[in-house]
């Protein structure tokens, strides 16, 4: 997306000082628009572009969105972040999964808001929606990021190739993969899309070192995790062993989680040890449970 | 010693009574309450003209509070003796010899921890432990040094009943202080305070995630900026009690705090604060300071007469006094209220401002006022930002923001806080309850610590959000034995009561979780 010649991205949100979004304490940067439909998706609102329905601007408790005509003769919703409550209620009614509260920003105005966060951050993690939908966005945004002496990840779906995109590789310390499962049915069933790309993505990420994390989500209602855990074990153990790379196994909570899809059951502790111990008989070393 | 009216002994016996007859009380505390009420009886300090009206006040108008250190001190109140020196020299009066390995080192300091006065009767300086016994932890197997350690540290906990007693580890890695980290995780328990002196570059990532890992289960090390301490106060500091940064080998005669929000009430805009009513309160507080100050050193005996002074473990002239303050955001938030100004202490620039302002006015008056023993630091108090007692009510310690006020994002908290931390060389510090989703990611906290310190602040605490032990003020109690407390049941440390007080009176439970 570009304005003026520039580079933007739509941001729905910027966390200053994240501790679950990569190594340390770092910047998160939320960036608008997803790719697939994960069933079990724990920020909804981040999957689409706003179409200015107007549904949240009449729920809005605080009177903080405003629905005006944009040039054009189309429709956008404004959001007055001063009188905005961050009661989250536009975002609970919109029947579109997309949030107003979102800025059109250049990569040198994200970097502006993480400049205060230094020194006490080590890196940006850039996630989504699906950031990759902005790769121009973030090599501009990663460039300037490592300027400053600040780490670079990314966290992706992993269904848009990095194959195509070098450039934004060499400025990124590396990528945060979801592996939503190993079979591809099974990852069509639960995200609409194959996972082809997915797994070649690891491959490809892992032997250039640059896979720094593989994230499993176990959702026992939607796929079988302890065949989607070995086979996916299996399949980058070669890899893993060239530049060994951190696993996270993260039970499939209801918080979030859009109505429809909410009632299932989250798998236990003793689920999540049964799957660190099989990965952990394979080879790998720091598994992490969530 | 002037006489005091039949009114006020027949008021103090009654108080007597009440304390021999307490249910709550254990029989240590009895007889430290009853040493007070004995205390106080005396009147033999020359006090300074118009103390009385802004000491012996209630909590909503009290303007200067000398936080129980009685009427005729008797000993300094923060003690701060050279471990070192001793394990080195033994000790002729405990009538031992320096100890050759690492029993005879911990059974000697169990043993001169018994005989370090300071305010609460407890030693409130516990010693540089990962130092003092590094040249020892050879001298048994390793499997052995760690359980003398666990042992040492639970003893401590069990008979120093007062967790304002502080021990110190760091700047540099050392096995003795891995050792104690480990046990402290396991051992959760209030005493002692512990600090970690942290360097970026010599303590190294993995020494500090230990800590942090233990800060995470136990609500200690806390951690402090080595660098500034020692900037301010050379090698040779210690910190103890809550935070409190002193001359080691000495220590503090005195503490006194400045209530600022109710100095604040008695001004009528920020002119006439800054201009008559705070240096009229800053001038009598002082005053009062060099008079128990005075008392302390050429009447009370302590520095001719103890065996700390006669061989050498402390030495008069490196000692200093704190000059406290609490409520400085009540201060600031009610002299814009006075101005028909906006502004929140801790969230508006022109309030953090006047904050600013205000404290600069404070130091520069320290700096100004000299005290004859005071030597060490070149003749002038300490800043001190003080924590708080159990009884304050609408009273926010030191500079800090309100509990209940915090700003939404740490990082804004925390740039507030560089602005202030750096007054106070004598201690102040601030205290995050954290998420247990950290646990899994301990290097988020020693991020925030690198860049906090880099940023000038000095000193951190940390504790999980679900942990039994928990920073109250600035020092340490167990959920669990404030809720014994509560029901009615005696408990073994007498800090648990002063937590109880603060989590009904200071909203200690309540902090911003980050």
């Amino acid at each position: 997306m570009t304005k003026n010649n520039e580079t933007t991205a739509v941001v729905n949100k910027i966390i200053p000082f994240s501790s679950v979004d990569g190594p340390g304490c770092r910047t998160a940067v939320f960036l608008q628009g997803c790719n697939i439909n994960c069933r079990y998706c724990h920020n909804p609102e981040t999957r689409k572009k706003c179409i200015a329905c107007g549904e949240c601007v009449l729920a809005c408790p605080a009177g903080a969105l405003k629905r005006v005509r944009d040039g054009g003769g189309s429709f956008r919703i404004l959001w007055d972040r001063e009188k905005c409550v961050g009661c989250d209620t536009c975002i609970k009614v919109c029947p579109h999964d997309a949030s107003p509260r979102v800025r059109v920003m250049t990569p040198s105005q994200v970097m502006e808001r993480i400049r205060r966060q230094i020194p006490f951050i080590r890196g940006i993690s850039v996630s989504g929606g699906e950031c990759m939908l902005y790769p121009k966005f973030l090599t501009e945004l990663f460039t300037l990021a490592r300027r400053e002496g600040l780490g670079t990840l990314i966290d992706s779906n992993g269904t848009i190739s990095f194959r195509d995109f070098p450039e934004l590789l060499s400025v990124s310390d590396g990528v945060m993969l979801d592996i939503k499962a190993f079979d591809r049915a099974d990852h069509l069933r639960i995200t609409d899309a194959p996972n082809d790309t997915v797994l070649d993505n690891a491959l490809f990420l892992g032997e250039q070192g640059k896979l720094y994390e593989v994230r499993f989500v176990i959702a026992p209602h939607l796929y079988d995790g302890r065949k989607s855990v070995e086979g996916a074990g299996r399949f980058l153990l070669d890899v893993y062993r060239q530049h060994p790379f951190r696993i996270k196994l993260i039970a499939c909570r209801p918080m979030g989680v859009r109505r429809l899809y909410r009632d299932f059951r989250s798998p236990s502790g003793t689920e999540l040890s049964m799957l660190r111990d099989l990965l952990t008989d394979l080879g790998y070393r720091e598994i992490l449970l969530i | 010693m002037r006489d005091i009216s039949m009114e006020r002994v027949n008021g103090t016996r009654q108080e007597i009574l009440d304390i021999i007859k307490s249910s709550t009380l254990t029989h240590e505390q009895k007889m430290v309450c009853l040493a007070g009420k004995a205390d106080s009886l005396l009147e033999v300090l020359d006090l300074p003209e118009g103390l009385d009206e802004l000491l012996n006040a209630p909590i909503e108008t009290q303007c200067i509070c000398d936080l129980n250190e009685g009427h005729a001190p008797m000993r300094p109140r923060y003690i701060a003796p050279d471990y070192e020196k001793f394990l080195k020299e033994g000790s002729a009066f405990l009538q031992l010899e320096p100890p050759k390995d690492l029993f005879e080192a911990l059974n000697a300091l169990l043993i001169i921890y018994k005989h370090v006065p300071s305010i609460t009767n407890y030693p409130v300086y516990l010693g540089q432990l990962d130092e003092l016994l590094e040249p020892y932890i050879d001298t048994v197997d390793e499997q052995t040094a760690r359980k003398l350690i666990r042992l040492f540290l639970l003893q401590i906990d069990r008979t120093i009943l007062d967790s304002f007693s502080h021990a110190d580890i760091g700047p540099r890695p050392t096995r003795t202080g891995l050792y104690i980290l480990e046990a402290e995780k396991e051992l959760e328990d209030a005493v002692p305070n512990l600090s970690l002196k942290y360097e970026e570059g010599v303590t190294d990532d993995a020494f500090m995630l230990s800590a942090i890992d233990c800060a995470l289960h136990s609500a200690k090390p806390s951690f402090a900026n080595h660098l500034m301490f020692q900037k301010e106060l050379t090698d040779r500091y210690v910190i103890a009690s809550c935070y409190n940064g002193l001359p080691l080998g000495g220590g503090s005669y005195t503490l006194c705090r400045l209530i600022l929000g109710n100095i604040a009430k008695r001004a009528s805009g920020i002119e006439d604060f800054k201009t008559r009513e705070l240096p009229r309160v800053m001038e009598i507080m002082a005053a009062y300071m060099d008079e128990r100050i005075r008392f302390e050193v050429e009447e009370s005996g302590f520095f001719e007469h103890n065996f700390l002074i006669k061989e050498g473990l402390v030495s008069r002239d490196r000692f200093t006094a704190m000059f406290g303050l609490v409520g400085l955001a009540e201060a600031v938030n009610l002299l814009l209220e006075k101005e028909g100004r906006k502004g929140r202490f801790g969230h508006d620039q022109a309030a953090n401002d006047l904050g600013v302002e205000i404290m600069d006015i404070i130091d520069a008056f320290n700096q100004s006022h000299v005290n004859p023993y005071c030597e060490v630091t070149g003749g002038h108090f300490l800043l001190h930002a003080q924590v708080g007692i159990a009884s304050d009510i609408g009273v926010t310690p030191g500079t800090r923001i309100p509990i209940g006020e915090e700003p939404e994002e740490l990082i804004d908290q925390l740039l507030v806080l560089s602005r202030f931390h750096h007054y106070f060389p004598s201690g102040t510090g601030d205290i995050f309850p954290i998420d247990v989703t950290v646990h899994r990611n301990p290097e988020y906290v020693l991020d925030i610590i690198k860049g906090s310190f880099r940023k000038n602040l000095r000193y951190l605490s940390f504790y999980s959000k679900d942990s039994d032990v928990i920073r109250v003020t600035g020092y340490l109690v167990k959920r669990s034995e404030m809720e014994k407390l509560d029901a009615g049941t005696a408990v073994l440390q007498d800090t648990t009561a002063l937590g109880l007080g603060a989590s009904k009176n200071g909203k200690i439970l309540e902090r911003k979780v980050r």
